[in-house]
């Protein structure tokens, strides 16, 4: 049985290829058999963070167009054997993907026994978005306590229950989940930025994973490696719960309150 | 937090940001998946009325509401208490 799941937000720079790239790695190092799709046709970059851009030969169009087949497509990644990375087009126009397209990829992946299927979604709420989410049995909806993240947010779980193959069906509809990323316990503590209970407040639905703010997610992205795949991080511990709760265990939410300082420390800093 | 810190405190500014939030995610909310002539619809049928009775441009109410795969569209206009005739 496969489960296709969404990795989307509305606002763009708020984690989405950081999230699919480290929950794809995070199941695929459990074992599972993943592909991790990039829906952002024209700003390819799952590739980068995945680390596999020299390695792309044909990209999701390509298949999509009969250029190449499948699996001539798929990237194996270098550090886990079941995991796998369509890159998205760099070229090519928007419309160069369709529903029908998408349909066919992700219906060949279910055939090849793939568990997981990840779709990162592009920004905004445009063809490419509605495409990533469309087909999805779950959505990750990243969000960053911010305001206007919040509010694009929102606007992304309105269309998740309305836009998708299984709200038009009426089977029960996509079963989301928020992931907030850049979470600032310290900030939270001083009032200065909205906790993890305001945004699930405001916007409803349960959360699955909280990612601290870590300067891990710049190197790893630098590097290539997913951030999960940092043994010394915080943020891949977070990611590896995130990981846990998605596969149905009970996990206490980590890194979401300040840790205690000395007297000495509160007063020069650090 | 350094000693600085202590003197140049930033305000908090959570609870304003999840007011805000509260309030415009609520209003968003109430207009999702109703089509995009709605609020032309409520303006002009604002402007025929008004011909006729002064009413509040608050006065009117359109909801649109899915029922077992029908849409009803809901017109509700307040009338003034002493309506000018």
């Amino acid at each position: 049985m496969t489960e296709i799941i969404v990795v989307t937000s509305g606002k763009g720079g708020v984690g989405k290829t950081t999230t699919s790239a480290s929950i794809a790695s995070g199941l695929a190092r459990g074992g599972k058999r993943v592909a991790v799709l990039d829906f952002d046709i024209g700003l390819r970059n799952l590739d980068l963070i995945m680390g596999c851009e020299r390695r792309v030969v044909y990209d999701f169009v390509n298949v999509v167009q009969g250029d190449c087949t499948l699996k001539q497509a798929l990237i194996k990644d270098k550090r886990l054997d079941t995991l796998y990375v369509l890159a998205a087009s760099q070229t090519r126009d928007k419309d160069a993907l369709s529903a029908e397209g998408v349909r066919r990829v992700l219906d060949e992946l279910i055939a090849e026994g793939f568990d997981y299927i990840l779709c990162d979604s592009p920004a905004g709420i445009e063809k490419g978005a509605h495409l990533a989410m469309y087909f999805a049995d779950r959505a990750i909806v990243v969000v960053n306590p911010e305001v206007s993240s919040v509010r694009d947010s929102d606007r992304i779980l309105g269309l998740l229950s309305s836009k998708t193959a299984r709200a038009e069906k009426g089977n029960g509809g996509v079963k989301e989940h928020l992931l907030l990323t850049r979470y600032s316990p310290r900030r939270v503590t001083t009032g200065e930025m909205m906790s993890v209970d305001d945004v699930k407040e405001i916007l409803g639905i349960d959360v699955i994973g909280v990612i601290p703010e870590s300067p891990d997610v710049l190197s790893a992205s630098n590097a290539g490696t997913p951030v999960i795949l940092n043994d010394e991080s915080d943020a891949a511990r977070a990611y590896e719960d995130a990981v846990a709760r998605l596969l149905g265990q009970q996990v206490p939410l980590r890194f979401i309150d300040e840790p205690k300082k000395g007297f000495l420390a509160r007063m020069f800093g650090g | 937090m350094g000693l600085l810190a202590l003197f140049r405190r930033t305000p908090p500014t959570a609870n304003l940001a999840k007011e805000r939030l509260r309030i415009i995610v609520a209003q968003e909310r109430g207009t999702r998946g109703a089509p995009d002539y709605l609020p032309l619809l409520r303006r002009e049928l604002l402007e025929v009325i008004r011909k006729y009775v002064n009413v509040d441009p608050e006065a009117i109410q359109i909801n649109l509401d899915k029922e077992d795969g029908h849409e009803v569209l809901e017109l509700s206009v307040a009338l003034p208490e002493k309506a000018a005739g």
